[in-house]
């Protein structure tokens, strides 16, 4: 292992934070196996590693929320034990996180004051500003269990600025946001880097660990594998570090669209609660053996659309949605589904599968059909069958079929519903945030399962944010911006540019609402 | 040297099955000390509260006579529970299929019927009144969202006034020197006696045929599969296309069922007439059998039986020891106390980490 470069050798600077021999160990698993890390002052630092490589624990632990087993931390040079996250944040230590700390029922603003100390007013105020110079809208009085992935998000990353931390840490912060947002983010954090902030930056995005990191560590299996500069490395020869083979490369073969499988027509849809989004005359049409995808922000109708679109919420009009040339805007989410829909949600615990509950129960959750259910009672071999299928076929891992859902990384618990809902052979698949949060080898596997569906004529629509994405694996792309959606342009026929723009141009029009609101 | 809670990875299905037994050798433990500060010998007293009453055969045959509505009334709650529908008014319907059935008995009066015709034409009535009854709440809960747990609890206070009514008014037995009580059941309406000498009666197997049946629904059939969803997890529900309406009917109903047969089981066994009150509280107890049973049937006939005895236990202590009848209720409560905080265990586990204290 080379030894790692400092930024500057003269001055031989002591380290912001020193890690050495963390070790961690979990019922079953070596999350963290004597891991030692550096991060000096100013450094913006790129942590990789797949789903499962210990990542997540190695912050918890630098966080106080989870405490090491073996090794020492340093800070400033100075020996200390981190047995808290307030402790942490007294030191300095911010973390926005991959899944959300956020109690869904109190405000934006609660929500931060309960990490710091400060008067609502005034901390309104700043939430306002801070929100406002990173491009990031945000209304200190909403209540977090309305807002949708993305706009958590941002609560969560305004928390951590408002603390002026010296070591910033950002598990996947960009994986939902438009590509000019993560531009400005960006700048921030090369401002932040600029005035003395350490940065530790978790991404599966190599392209954005090259743009942005000055230095990275590579985990694996708990170990830590590698350091480089990843600005002298390629995508590829990180990748290879990190998953130790080569990615496998999407197989795109022509599209052979069929005969219209979804389609909606002029969809008006109040929201549910008050800060939801009305969707406003929405059509679109998802052809069988084609890839449509949603781009937009988040909060801009995704979640209302997917709700009416999957039969969780009923619609008054039968003939807005379509499924198979049949009305089934007043079917429920069973009746759709027995129709040859299905459904892959962006919220896996709690919505996609149920946590308490096992792999192979989880799999009944939504097939409760023959074979597995006869004559109204489970099968169970036949269940565990399917769920032991599922497992192998999309590589989960998992402790086996009676492991409770909860007990799976997010990735790996992404890798099962979409193996679970394709068991199902349906014909009509949509997807939301198929790949979120996931890392690069899981996610590179399920872009190709969604492409080989299409290829076998399944008529799939993704609603994401994540551009990159949509681009890779959609035939035809459309914008959702405040409830409207824009007309589908083939892919060949649009640009990330043009897209992108659309969505920013929107997230300018919510910031400026915003702000006239304020 | 610190000593935390660490959440398991998955909940521990040992400690699942050992919190109730720890819960019980805790409250034991507790009654010791109580019964020590109260200056009685705690030996002698645990004897006259766990051992006496079941040392003999009639006690243990009272013991699964008063199991009997609590193992009923819990199995149908416990349907309920899981998918978060919340009876908490079994002691109303078990009101209301004691008045059908015990009314059934009456109307027929000593008409030739015979005992295997009436005696389930008593349960059928005695299970579609409380049906009936639980039906009100979850009627107002599907039509207009209103919370089950205040409508089916005011509803017990209605449906004992009602039996009030008719045991002081038009059921009255005539020859009865002005009780409010009615005529005493014929024999062709009471239950068969399955061991001689004592009360115990067919409705215990009535109970376990019932807790059977509702095993077979939790653990085999896919709408029970479906109410455990929707309580554990209702977003996942709802994506999984499972209706809450029909969950809270199904729940509600299969609460109000079991305990209308447990007040014709009252009824037509025990008690033999209408009283103005036909049970000590059974449809209240039952809510707690039904939590220390882990809302699973094996667990209440289980927890019935431990329920059964805090009864019989404290009537004895009173008796033998003359202390107060609160013991009864002191030991449900610390019961259900130690119960919930033992409950902690099956998803965290006590770990100690060395270090330097911070």
């Amino acid at each position: 292992m080379a030894q790692p470069p400092r930024p500057s050798e003269a001055a031989a600077p002591v380290p912001r934070l020193s890690l050495r021999g963390i070790t961690k160990a979990y019922p079953g698993v070596v999350a963290n196996d004597g891991v030692d890390l550096d991060v000096f002052p100013g450094e913006i630092h790129a942590v990789l590693g797949e789903n499962g490589a210990g990542k997540s624990t190695l912050m918890k632990v630098i966080y106080g929320l989870a405490w090491p087993d073996a090794g020492t931390i340093r800070w400033e040079g100075e020996l200390v034990e981190i047995t808290n996250p307030g402790q942490a944040r007294k030191l300095g230590i911010g973390m926005v996180f991959q899944h959300f700390s956020l109690f869904e029922t109190l405000t934006v603003a609660d929500n931060i004051r309960l990490a710091l100390d400060s008067r609502t007013r005034r901390l309104r105020r700043r939430i306002r500003e801070v929100s406002k110079r990173y491009a990031m809208p945000l209304d200190p009085a909403r209540r977090v269990h309305t807002m949708s992935v993305g706009e958590r998000q941002r609560v969560e990353i305004v928390r951590c600025l408002l603390q002026d931390p010296r070591l910033l840490i950002l598990d996947e912060p960009t994986s939902v946001l438009t590509p000019s947002a993560v531009e400005r983010l960006f700048d921030t954090l090369r401002g932040l880097a600029a005035q003395g902030c350490s940065i530790l930056y978790i991404s599966h995005k190599l392209d954005e660990i090259r743009a942005l990191c000055d230095r990275a560590t590579v985990l694996r299996n708990g170990k830590v594998t590698g350091q480089c500069d990843p600005r002298a490395e390629t995508t590829a020869s990180l990748a290879r570090m990190m998953i130790g083979g080569d990615l496998p490369r999407p197989v795109h073969r022509a599209p052979h669209a069929g005969a219209p499988a979804l389609v909606i027509d002029a969809l008006d849809l109040a929201a549910d609660d008050p800060f939801g989004t009305s969707l406003r005359d929405v059509s679109l049409t998802v052809h069988a053996g084609e890839i449509v995808g949603i781009a937009g922000v988040s909060g801009n109708g995704q979640k209302e659309l997917l709700a009416a679109l999957s039969g969780e919420r009923a619609i008054e009009r039968a003939q807005a949605i379509t499924l198979l040339g049949q009305a089934a805007g007043r079917l429920d989410a069973r009746a759709r589904r027995a129709r040859g829909l299905a459904f892959i949600p962006e919220d896996r615990l709690g919505r996609g599968a149920v946590p308490e509950m096992s792999l192979a129960d989880n799999v009944l959750l939504t097939t409760r059909t023959p074979p597995l259910v006869k004559r109204g009672f489970v099968r169970a071999v036949q269940v565990r069958e399917r769920a032991r299928r599922t497992i192998a076929q999309f590589a989960v891992k998992a402790a086996g079929v009676d492991a409770p859902a909860q007990s799976l990384s997010g990735g790996n618990l992404q890798k099962f519903i979409v193996g679970r809902e394709i068991e199902r052979a349906p014909r009509v698949l949509i997807a939301a945030q198929p790949t979120w949060g996931v890392d690069v080898g899981a996610a590179a596997q399920i872009r190709q399962t969604l492409l080989d569906l299409r290829d076998r004529g399944v008529a799939v629509l993704v609603i994401s944010e994540d551009l990159d994405e949509l681009l890779e694996i959609c035939d035809a792309l459309a914008v959702i911006a405040q409830g409207r959606l824009s007309k589908a342009k083939p892919i060949r026929e649009t640009s990330a540019e043009e897209i992108g723009q659309l969505m920013a141009g929107v997230a300018a029009t919510v910031e400026a609402a915003a702000a006239v609101t304020a | 040297m610190r000593v935390y809670l660490e959440a398991r990875p998955s909940p521990s299905r040992l400690a699942a099955w050992m919190t109730p037994v720890v819960a019980a050798v805790a409250t034991i433990v507790v009654g010791f000390v109580v019964f020590g500060a109260l200056g009685k010998d705690p030996f002698a007293a645990l004897r006259a509260f766990f051992i006496e009453p079941i040392a003999t055969r009639y006690g243990i045959a009272e013991l699964l006579l008063k199991a009997t509505p609590l193992m009923l009334i819990a199995t149908g709650l416990a349907i309920g529970y899981r998918a978060n529908v919340w009876n908490i008014g079994a002691e109303g319907q078990l009101t209301l299929g004691a008045i059908a059935g015990g009314g059934l008995a009456l109307a027929v009066g000593d008409a030739p019927w015979p005992s295997f015709l009436l005696l389930p034409a008593m349960f059928v009535a005695g299970a579609a009144a409380g049906m009936a009854w639980a039906a009100i709440p979850a009627w107002l809960r599907t039509r207009f969202n209103a919370n089950e747990i205040l409508t089916s609890l005011m509803l017990v206070y209605v449906a004992s006034l009602l039996l009030s009514w008719l045991v002081h008014g038009p059921w009255r037995d005539p020859e009865g020197y002005n009780f409010p009580q009615s005529k005493m059941f014929d024999a062709n309406a009471m239950l068969p006696i399955l061991v001689p000498d004592t009360r115990l009666n067919a409705a215990f197997l009535l109970g376990l045929a019932i807790v059977a049946l509702a095993w077979i629904f939790v653990r085999r059939h896919v709408v029970g599969f479906e109410m455990r969803v929707a309580g554990l997890a209702p977003a996942a529900a709802n994506y999984a296309g499972i209706s809450m309406r029909r969950n809270v009917w199904l729940g509600m109903l299969a609460g109000g069922a079991c305990a209308g047969l447990a007040g014709v089981g009252e009824a037509a066994g025990p008690i033999g007439q209408l009283l103005p009150s036909m049970s000590p509280g059974y449809g209240f107890a039952a809510i707690i059998v039904a939590f220390v049973g882990r809302l699973h049937p094996g667990g209440i006939a289980l927890a019935s039986v431990l329920m059964s005895l805090l009864y019989l236990g404290g009537e004895s202590a009173q008796v033998n020891l003359g202390l107060p009848s609160a013991v009864t209720g002191l030991f449900e409560g610390t019961l259900l106390f130690f119960l919930l905080a033992a409950d902690v265990f099956v998803n965290y586990r006590l770990r100690a980490v060395a270090g330097a204290p911070t």
